[in-house]
C-alpha cells in the first residue's frame, strides 16, 4: 500500500496551485464571497469567468475529456488532484451541464458536425447549457417522462414541460429527453435526445424559488418548439441509452470530499469566535464531539474515494459504487451545513439581502448559514435521490 | 497511489486464509471454545511453522519485520475465522512491548523464544478502578536489597490462561494516576506469588483475574527503563488498537456477507425477504458502514505511526468509527437474521459478540471519540475573513 503520489503527480498539483494561485481573478473571488456573504445570485460572468479562464490553458475545463476534442485527458489521479487544489483554493466550481453532461454525449454519440458546433463552446466556456430531464411527473422514474416530439419534416415540434432546470436562467442551449415513440413497448424505449437552443420560439422559463429564497432552478415550457432534426443525437429513440451514460459521467466528483473539508475548518474558525457557556464555543464538549464525528466521517469518506479512485487508475472503473460516495458525500455536506447554522446561535435567523431588508446585523461569517442548510436539502434528493442510490447498490453491488 | 499488497502480503494472506479456511473450521473452533483450555496448544505450533509468530519482530532476531499493513492482514483474516488463540495480546501487545523496551540481552533471549512458540507472554495492564485509563495503576512494587516485592491486582488479562510468561505494569513511584512512574516486570506466570483466576468470556475467548501477592521479581527483570514506560505502554496500545480494528473489518465483512446471503434465501410470504426495500435499505446501509470502517483502517495503517501524535490519532479516529460501525453492522445482521440471530447455535451471533467485545477492547467509542478529540479539537482558531462557506 501506498497512499503518496507519485513525484509526476505531486509536480502536477503543484502544477494546479502554481496556476491557480497566478490565474484565479482576485475580483472575481471578491464579487462571489460579497454576493455569499450577501444572499446576492450569481451572475453569469461569477459562473463562467473561471471556466473561461481554465478553457484556455491546455484544455483545463474538460480535465477528463480525450485530448483529440480539446479536453486535458487528466488521469483519474490527476482529475481527483484538479478538483481538490480548486476546492482547497475555494475557486467557484465549473458548470456541469456542458463539461461533465452534455460534452461526453456528444463526443461519444454525436456526429462530426454536431461535434464541431458544439464542442468548442463547451471547452471555452461561450455557451452556458441546462439540463432538460426531469419533469413534474417524472422525478426519480426519469422513464416515465412525457414531454413529446414530433417529427414534421426536417425539424421536430417538442411540447411539454421540464422542471428543476438548474440556471436555465442563463442557458444558451439544453439538453433534453423528448418522447418520440409513445407506443414503445417499454417506456426506456421511446425516448430521444435533442438539443435545443434555448432561443427557439415556444420556449418559456420560469422560476422556481427554493426555500432559502434562492433562484437555481426554473420550470421550462415547450409550446410547439421547433428544433432542426440535425440537433437529435444518435438515433431516434435511442436516448435513453446516452442518458444512462451521461448519469454515469456526472458522479465523477460528487463525494465533494475536499469542499467539505474547507468548509468544516470554517465552521472551527467561526466556532472559535462564537461563545458558549462563557467559553468559545469550539470548547463546549457536545459541540466538539459533533465536529469530531464529522471529520471521522470525512476522514473515512476520504479514503473510500482514494480506493475507488485507485481501482479506477488500474482500469477497473469506479462502478455503481460511486453510488455510496453520493450518499455519505452529501450526508456529511447536510451535516455541515447543519453545524454551520447551529454555531451561530441566534443569527441563524435574519434573512439578509432580500427586498424586504437591505440592512445588515450580526456577524459578516454568520450571514446566510441558515440559508445553505436550508438549501442543501437538496443534495440528498437531486442527481437520483439518496434511495435511488441505495436501490441502485442493493441491486448492482448486493445483487439483491 | 495504491492501496495493493506485495507479493509476499498476497502470499502471507493467502496462508493465513488457507489456515482458516483448512485448520479453522466453523465445527474446528466450536469443539476449540468448549474444551477446558479454551484454545489448541497445536495452533500455536502450527503459527510458528508459518511463520506467523514472526511477523512483526525485527529480520535480527528471526522475525519478518512486518509492519502495520502486514499486521492487518493477518488479523483481518483471523476475525473472519474468529481465531482464539490469543495472537494479538502475545505477539502484536506484549511483544510490541518487548521489541520496543527490550534490552539487547533481554531481546536476544526472549524473542526468538516467543516465535518459535515456546513463550508466550501477555500484558497485564488493566486493574478494576482503571477503565480504559493506561496510566491509572496502583499495583505496587518495594525495592528490597535487589528484589522487588510487587502487591496487586490485574483485571481482564486476555490469553493469561494460555501464558508462559507475564508483563505486569507496576506503579514505583508517583500517584496512582500519575503517568511517571510506571515501571514494567517480566516474570514467569509459575512464580510463586501469582495466582489466577481464569475464565471464559462472552465471546468465547479466556481471561483472567491476576492476583499478585508478594511476588518478587529480581531488578534484572525490569523491562525498560524504571519508572518510565508509559510511552510504549501507549504506543504499543495503540498499535494493538489498530490490530483488533483490523480484525474488527474482516469479522464485519462476514456479519455483512452472512446477512446478505441470508436475505436471499429466507423466504417469507413467498418471496426472499431481501425483495422488500427495508431490508435491502438496511444492507446497504451495514455494507457502506463496512466500506467506511475499512476506509479508516487504511487511513490508520498508512499513517505515520512513527509520529507520536499522527499515531494517537489513527488509532483514536479508527477505533471511534470503526466501533460505530460494529455497533451498527452488528445489531443489524441479528435483526435482520431474525429468530436464527438470537440462537447460539447459528454461527451469526458469535461473530456479533466478538466485534462487540472488540468494541470495548483498548476503549469504546466514548473513550476514542474523546481522545480524539483532545488531539484535535482544542485550538481556538482565527476568522479568515476571505473564506465562506461555500458547497454548492
Amino acid at each position: 500500500m501506498d497512499t503518496a503520489f507519485s513525484s509526476e503527480d505531486l509536480k502536477f498539483q503543484s502544477d494546479v496551485r502554481e496556476f491557480i494561485s497566478n490565474n484565479y481573478p482576485k475580483e472575481l473571488k471578491d464579487s462571489i464571497g460579497a454576493k455569499r456573504k450577501t444572499g446576492k445570485e450569481l451572475s453569469r460572468d461569477d459562473l463562467m469567468t473561471w471556466h473561461k479562464i481554465l478553457g484556455k490553458h491546455n484544455g483545463w475545463s474538460a480535465p477528463g475529456w480525450p485530448k483529440q476534442y480539446g479536453g486535458a485527458e487528466f488521469s483519474p489521479t490527476q482529475k481527483y488532484i484538479f478538483e481538490q487544489e480548486c476546492a482547497r483554493a475555494e475557486c467557484q466550481y465549473i458548470m456541469p451541464f456542458g463539461v461533465n453532461m452534455v460534452g461526453p454525449v456528444i463526443y461519444t454519440f454525436g456526429n462530426d458536425e454536431q461535434k464541431a458546433k458544439h464542442l468548442p463552446g463547451i471547452l471555452s466556456g461561450d455557451v452556458f447549457w441546462c439540463q432538460g430531464y426531469s419533469e413534474p411527473g417524472s422525478g426519480s422514474d426519469l422513464a416515465s417522462l412525457k414531454t413529446s416530439a414530433v417529427k414534421e419534416g426536417d425539424h421536430y415540434v417538442v411540447n411539454g414541460q421540464k422542471t428543476w432546470t438548474t440556471l436555465a436562467q442563463h442557458a444558451d442551449w439544453i439538453f433534453c429527453l423528448v418522447r418520440t415513440n409513445p407506443e414503445a413497448e417499454k417506456p426506456q424505449q421511446g425516448i430521444s435526445f435533442l438539443l435545443i437552443d434555448m432561443k427557439t420560439p415556444g420556449i418559456t422559463v420560469r422560476p422556481i424559488k427554493l426555500m432559502d429564497g434562492s433562484h437555481e432552478v426554473n420550470e421550462t415550457w415547450f409550446d410547439n418548439v421547433k428544433v432542426p432534426v440535425e440537433n437529435l443525437i444518435g438515433q431516434e429513440n435511442m436516448g435513453w441509452t446516452y442518458a444512462k451514460f451521461l448519469l454515469a459521467h456526472e458522479r465523477s466528483g460528487i463525494a465533494g470530499v475536499a469542499r467539505s473539508k474547507k468548509a468544516l475548518e470554517r465552521i472551527k474558525q467561526i466556532a472559535s469566535a462564537e461563545m458558549s457557556y462563557g467559553e468559545p464555543l469550539i470548547q463546549d464538549p457536545a459541540f466538539k464531539s459533533k465536529i469530531a464525528n464529522a471529520e471521522l466521517e470525512l476522514n473515512s469518506l476520504e479514503y473510500t474515494e482514494l480506493r475507488t479512485l485507485a481501482k479506477d487508475s488500474a482500469g477497473k472503473g469506479p462502478g455503481p459504487e460511486s453510488s455510496l460516495l453520493k450518499i455519505k458525500g452529501t450526508d456529511i455536506q447536510q451535516m455541515v451545513t447543519e453545524l454551520a447554522m447551529e454555531a451561530v446561535g441566534y443569527y441563524a435567523n435574519p434573512h439578509l439581502g432580500t427586498t424586504l431588508s437591505n440592512e445588515y446585523v450580526g456577524p459578516d461569517y454568520a450571514t446566510n448559514l441558515s440559508g445553505s442548510y436550508f438549501n442543501f436539502r437538496k443534495a440528498s434528493i437531486y442527481g437520483g435521490s439518496n434511495e435511488i442510490q441505495r436501490n441502485i447498490i442493493a441491486k448492482m453491488v448486493l445483487g439483491l | 497511489m495504491n492501496f495493493d499488497y506485495t507479493e509476499e502480503q498476497t502470499l502471507l494472506e493467502n496462508m493465513v486464509t488457507s489456515f482458516v479456511r483448512d485448520d479453522y473450521d466453523w465445527d474446528t473452533r466450536c469443539s476449540i471454545v468448549k474444551t477446558e483450555e479454551g484454545w489448541k496448544e497445536e495452533n500455536w505450533k502450527k503459527f510458528a511453522e508459518l511463520g506467523l509468530l514472526g511477523v512483526p519482530f525485527e529480520e535480527d532476531h528471526g522475525g519478518l519485520g512486518g509492519e502495520a499493513t502486514d499486521i492487518m492482514i493477518v488479523m483481518e483474516q483471523f476475525g473472519k475465522g474468529l481465531v482464539v488463540e490469543p495472537y494479538m495480546p502475545s505477539i502484536i501487545l506484549a511483544g510490541g512491548l518487548i521489541s520496543k523496551l527490550g534490552s539487547a540481552d533481554q531481546k536476544n533471549s526472549i524473542i526468538p523464544e516467543i516465535i518459535s512458540g515456546d513463550r508466550r507472554y501477555v500484558f497485564a495492564y488493566a486493574e478494576p478502578q482503571s477503565r480504559f485509563d493506561l496510566f491509572d495503576v496502583k499495583c505496587s512494587a518495594t525495592l528490597d536489597g535487589d528484589n522487588y516485592t510487587i502487591n496487586g491486582f490485574k483485571s481482564v488479562v486476555f490469553g493469561a490462561g494460555m501464558a508462559t510468561h507475564l508483563i505486569i505494569s507496576v506503579r514505583t513511584e508517583g500517584d496512582q494516576r500519575s503517568k511517571s512512574g510506571i515501571t514494567l516486570f517480566l516474570v514467569d506466570i509459575k512464580s510463586e506469588g501469582i495466582t489466577l483466576q481464569n475464565y471464559p468470556t462472552i465471546d468465547e475467548y479466556r481471561a483472567s483475574e491476576v492476583v499478585i501477592e508478594n511476588l518478587s521479581v529480581s531488578k534484572e527483570n525490569i523491562l525498560g527503563e524504571l519508572g518510565n514506560s508509559y510511552e510504549a505502554i501507549e504506543e504499543q496500545v495503540d498499535l494493538s488498537t489498530i490490530a483488533i480494528c483490523s480484525e474488527a473489518v474482516g469479522i464485519l465483512q462476514v456479519l455483512k456477507d452472512s446477512t446478505n446471503d441470508y436475505c436471499k434465501n429466507r423466504k417469507q410470504f413467498g418471496q426472499p425477504i431481501s425483495a422488500n426495500q427495508a431490508i435491502q435499505h438496511r444492507l446497504v446501509d451495514m455494507m457502506i458502514e463496512y466500506e467506511q470502517a475499512k476506509s479508516i483502517l487504511y487511513m490508520a495503517i498508512t499513517a505515520d505511526l512513527n509520529n507520536p501524535d499522527e499515531r494517537r490519532k489513527a488509532a483514536s479516529a479508527a477505533k471511534a468509527r470503526i466501533g460505530k460501525a460494529i455497533k451498527f453492522v452488528g445489531e443489524n445482521a441479528i435483526q435482520l437474521h431474525g429468530g436464527m440471530g438470537v440462537v447460539d447455535e447459528y454461527m451469526i451471533s458469535h461473530f456479533f459478540k466478538r466485534a462487540t467485545m472488540i468494541g470495548i477492547l483498548f476503549g469504546n467509542v466514548d473513550f476514542h471519540m474523546k481522545r480524539y478529540i483532545d488531539l484535535t479539537q482544542s485550538n481556538i482558531q482565527s476568522i479568515n475573513e476571505e473564506d465562506g462557506i461555500n458547497l454548492s
